[in-house]
């Protein structure tokens, strides 16, 4: 099990100019632990976080694309993963933080906290499937995901860190923030 | 490779009093090899028949519940695979047409026609996991599949299917709904 | 020195989720289908979860939930889905064609996250808020709000009426009920 902060701090020291698509409570330590102009956070409705990710992946396919899912939210549109393995985009990279709660709204469990996501993306014809428990094996297997010809699907067992993130959703909404990713994108 | 209404015209000689759930092409061709008053047919909303499978199936332990989906519809309710592994009601059976083919609506591929369905139950968590591709397999297996504790799901590898007569005012008829639920009324 | 009387009286305004668990047992619910809803996860679906008198089904997408809750009305058994209002919205299509068409008694137990109580929810700050009771009346789905103990009285005809004429209800919460 690896602290989610500890987790994203690891990933964050290895990204230059890789659009990051977060949820939730990953969303919230992200936001806090690697503030960049190249963060979406804006995905509206919950499940919905790797649909922007593969629009973004097919839009700029020159550009690394890097989703921060729930566990949660992805079982709310499992779909979305024979969509993208359908689509087959080579830039994209979708992480799970599996902790088996629904952080957002009260700590309750997924409905099956023992799915196996790799399964499910490995059925739905994702080309690469990690999984990591160890934070010195994540970090140094970091490098080789980032290279690797996508769809890539991993998933992170991880457990919340020091970082307890306040809920408050006009961090995530604000429009600036739209706005300002437009234009960092525009700038590649 | 089989063809569906031959495995129809199998599966419905082990039929007795299951409640049967079937939509669109499956549901016209069962409804003309078996049409029963335990055809459950008034699904509503694409991809929801395994939802309405897994109420059945809780609701009447005492009946086995057969769903045959779609895969253009079971691709639209993929989380209900987590769903039900997690209620786990052993008097479910899930089948799966795979054709790859959106069959009621222009016969337009879905996203992944070779996605791994059995694969995909499997790491949601059903119980036992079939793919099922010649006919005389599945002859030979359908009673022991019928009766394995579930969930259970089977994948029917088809061809599309000739063309069809889709007469949606009557499988949605009232009547049929009134007549399955006084159906279901347990003997006194 | 005492505070106006109105502000006293707004302050004991609550709204208690032991006697609406008492209202959905009272109704004959068995199963609770749901997706957990920040207003309702203290107050209703964790009580709920250790309760051994509610079978808890817990899915993955609400829509789901509207034909579980289908499947088991053909069984003559009673379910409630307990959902926040956004899980309400993603499942239009599957309540406009099972609900309404086919007219199925389902009941939908709807947290109105962000609703401020004092207010109608037409006239919230919220957005997803405001729609919802006209998106009901569009759809002509009869709906009661729940917003302090007063209103737990319409809980068990509103679900009786469902079942016995077969039609859908939505009880929308305005208020996160306190837990028992």
């Amino acid at each position: 099990m690896m602290q989610r902060d500890e987790c994203f701090r690891a990933l964050a020291r290895h990204l230059r100019e890789e659009i990051v698509i977060a949820v939730y409570s990953s969303a919230f330590d992200w936001l806090e632990l690697a503030p960049r102009a190249l963060n979406y956070f804006s995905f509206g409705a919950m499940g919905i976080a790797a649909s922007h990710g593969l629009g973004l992946a097919l839009g700029r396919p020159d550009r690394r694309v890097i989703v921060l899912d729930g566990d949660g939210s992805l079982l709310m549109n499992l779909g979305t993963l024979v969509t993208i393995g359908a689509a087959a985009p080579k830039n994209l990279i979708h992480f799970v933080c599996r902790n088996g709660t629904y952080e957002a709204n009260g700590g309750h469990p997924i409905p099956n906290p023992a799915v196996d996501f790799n399964g499910l993306a490995g059925a739905a014809g994702y080309r690469h499937l990690h999984e990591f428990s160890a934070l010195a094996d994540f970090e140094a297997r970091i490098p080789a995901l980032l290279a690797q010809e996508g769809p890539v699907f991993a998933t992170l067992h991880i457990e919340k860190g020091a970082l307890s993130p306040q809920f408050d959703y006009r961090r995530l909404d604000d429009p600036a923030r739209r706005t300002a990713f437009k234009a960092a994108l525009l700038s590649l | 490779m089989m063809k569906r209404d031959e495995c129809f015209r199998i599966l419905a000689r082990h039929i007795a009093d299951e409640i049967v759930i079937a939509s669109y092409s499956g549901a016209v061709e069962w409804n003309e090899l078996n049409p029963r008053a335990l055809n459950y047919f008034s699904i509503g909303a694409m991809g929801l028949g395994s939802s309405h499978g897994l109420g059945l199936a809780l609701g009447r332990p005492d009946k086995r519940i057969v769903v045959l989906d779609g895969d253009g519809s079971l691709l639209m309710n993929l989380g209900s695979l987590v769903t039900i592994a997690a209620a786990a009601p052993k008097n479910l059976v899930h089948f799966v047409c795979q054709n790859g083919t959106y069959e009621a609506n222009g016969g337009h591929p879905i996203p992944n026609p070779k996605v791994d369905f059995a694969g995909m139950a499997r790491a949601a968590g059903y119980a036992h996991c079939h793919e099922i591709s010649e006919l005389a397999s599945f002859e030979q297996q359908i009673g022991h599949v019928l009766g394995e504790e579930g969930p259970v799901f089977a994948t029917l590898h088809v061809e599309r299917s000739r063309p069809l007569t889709y007469n949606y005012t009557d499988l949605y008829a009232s009547a049929r709904r009134r007549t399955l639920k006084a159906a279901l009324i347990p003997d006194a | 020195m005492d505070a106006p009387a109105s502000v006293k009286d707004q302050a004991k305004v609550e709204l208690h989720g032991g006697a609406i668990l008492a209202a959905i047992k009272a109704s004959g619910i068995k199963f609770i289908l749901s997706v957990p809803d920040i207003v309702t996860s203290a107050g209703l679906l964790r009580p709920i979860s250790r309760d051994p008198d509610f079978r808890l089904v817990r899915v993955c997408k609400e829509d789901e939930c509207i034909g579980i809750a289908s499947g088991l009305s053909y069984c003559d058994q009673r379910a409630l889905i307990l959902i926040q209002y956004t899980g309400f919205l993603d499942s239009l299509n599957a309540i406009r064609a099972v609900a309404v068409e086919y007219k199925q008694p389902i009941c939908m137990m709807v947290g109105l996250l962000g609703h401020e109580p004092e207010r109608p929810p037409t006239q919230s700050g919220r957005y997803g808020v405001r729609i919802i009771e006209p998106i009901l009346d569009a759809m002509g789905i009869e709906h009661h709000l729940i917003s302090q103990d007063a209103d737990v009285a319409k809980i068990k005809p509103a679900i009786d009426k469902a079942y016995t004429q077969s039609l859908p209800v939505a009880l929308l919460i305005g208020r996160r009920p306190v837990a028992p």
